[in-house]
């Protein structure tokens, strides 16, 4: 098992219930260990897709596996597995953090995995380590910076240490520093990364390998360095690089 | 707990039973007093009281049956009488609660209650409002400035229907953080148990001295009961 693709989508399509299409056949495939940026414009199916990868949205067509395993929203016992694989960090750390305070926030995954104890705090305390917010570990989430919040939420994902971090728009709203050290971060994980944005330098600040996701399918999937050079293939679906940048 | 068997006691004593009071309002002080809470800060706290006790304080001068006068003002004795029980009532209840609140956090308030067996979805429901509470009253703060950067200032009845939109929007948003925060708990494994807050078991010590204080009040209301002052 230990060499399946972390990530592999066949055929994936989903429509929502009131009839809107978002997925119309995604096909994609994430090695072991690599970091992977996911662009596309506004209401290209990202979050559809980013859905799909823990089984919120039940497959409709085509199949999701992670490390080999089949995504099946109806197997209770197998979500609960798939789930402590696939870590995703939210756009708004309000949202990811909902405990009274940063620790039992970071306890509440590994928690709902079965750890108790000692074994919980190690975890608890190896992720909070991770992202280097160990001091923070009684405040209560209000009390941190936006910055702060961020690497919370991540550290809320790396407790359940799973195969696969899923960070939708993980620059957003960020500072110059924060953006850097949360750039560091991921950086210093070993751990396959998906990683939802707008944000072309921080991709390719990060990911050797883009694909775009654009009307519901994926129309490109390259070297990052590739992708963004492609002035015409980005225009085409609603890309671009900030003025002034370029990247030879 | 010690608080609401306390304010029962207290609320359930008649107010003509007058020396029970004193001893109940004794006994919030020496409480007060251990706990070391100055008493400016007591009572400014205590002043939230004052709009509700507002109507208390007209109750004498409107009503039926036998009147008298006090300093040359005519009252009816039952709406003095129900007056000064809720002033009194009143404030024995607020003060008790604001102890509380000044002595203990949230956090630990909220842990005593789950400890206590209040049943685990209220006590859930409760920390999730502790939570949230910041985020959605700062929400409420943007769209206030939102709201004045466009020149908009409530000043009358026709400014209502805006704060109604303004509020229905609110409650949108926060419904719908709502949902968002449940994907992110279903993210993690959520299957309807959050983990427990790390209570310790209490000890028969910590009881006894919880139910001192509504003891003595319920002593000292009997005791009056039956000397029949």
């Amino acid at each position: 098992m230990s060499n399946a693709p972390s990530l592999q989508i066949t055929e994936l399509a989903f429509a929502y219930p009131d009839g809107n299409q978002a997925l119309y056949g995604v096909n994609l495939t994430i090695q072991k260990g690599e970091r992977v940026a996911l662009l596309g414009p506004n209401g290209a199916g990202k979050t559809t897709l980013v859905m799909h990868m823990n089984g919120i949205h039940p497959t409709m067509q085509g199949e999701v596996r992670i490390s080999g395993e089949l995504v099946d929203s109806k197997n209770k016992e197998s979500l609960k597995a798939i789930r402590s694989k696939v870590g995703i960090v939210f756009q708004d750390p309000d949202d990811q953090l909902f405990m009274p305070t940063v620790g039992e926030d970071v306890a509440f995954g590994p928690y709902n995995m079965g750890l108790r104890g000692e074994a919980l705090e190690k975890v608890v305390a190896d992720a909070l380590t991770q992202v280097g917010m160990i001091d923070f570990i009684d405040r209560p989430p209000h009390h941190l910076s936006f910055g702060q919040r961020r690497r919370v939420a991540v550290a809320t994902v790396l407790a359940m240490k799973p195969e696969i971090l899923v960070l939708d728009e993980p620059s957003s709203n960020l500072d110059p520093a924060s953006r850097r050290e949360l750039a560091d971060i991921l950086r210093s994980l070993d751990i396959t990364i998906v990683m939802v944005t707008h944000d072309l330098p921080y991709a390719f600040e990060l990911c050797e390998r883009s694909v775009i996701l654009s009307g519901g399918i994926i129309v490109a999937d390259d070297k990052t360095g590739q992708i963004l050079n492609d002035e015409k293939l980005l225009k085409s679906h609603r890309l671009e690089l900030p003025v002034g940048f370029s990247f030879n | 707990m010690t608080v609401l068997a306390f304010i029962s006691v207290s609320v359930a004593t008649p107010i003509t039973r007058w020396p029970a009071f004193i001893a109940f309002f004794s006994l919030l002080i020496f409480a007060a007093v251990m706990s070391k809470i100055p008493v400016l800060l007591l009572f400014k706290r205590a002043l939230i009281e004052i709009p509700f006790v507002f109507f208390a304080i007209l109750m004498p001068f409107f009503g039926e049956g036998e009147k008298f006068s006090i300093f040359g003002l005519m009252v009816y004795r039952d709406g003095l009488l129900a007056g000064t029980s809720i002033v009194v009532k009143g404030t024995l209840g607020v003060l008790a609660a604001v102890i509380l609140s000044t002595t203990t956090t949230a956090r630990e308030i909220l842990r005593g209650l789950e400890t206590l067996k209040l049943p685990m979805i209220m006590v859930q429901i409760a920390s999730f409002m502790l939570r949230y509470i910041n985020v959605i009253s700062d929400e409420m703060e943007r769209m206030k400035v939102a709201r004045e950067s466009r020149g908009f200032i409530a000043t009358g009845i026709k400014h209502w229907k805006v704060l109604a939109t303004a509020a229905a929007a609110l409650f949108i948003r926060s419904y719908e953080r709502g949902e968002r925060v449940h994907l992110a708990m279903l993210s993690r494994g959520f299957d309807g148990a959050l983990p427990s807050l790390d209570s310790h078991s209490v000890t028969a010590r910590e009881w006894l001295t919880a139910l001192s204080i509504p003891g003595f009040a319920l002593i000292a209301s009997i005791t009056a009961l039956l000397i029949g002052w």
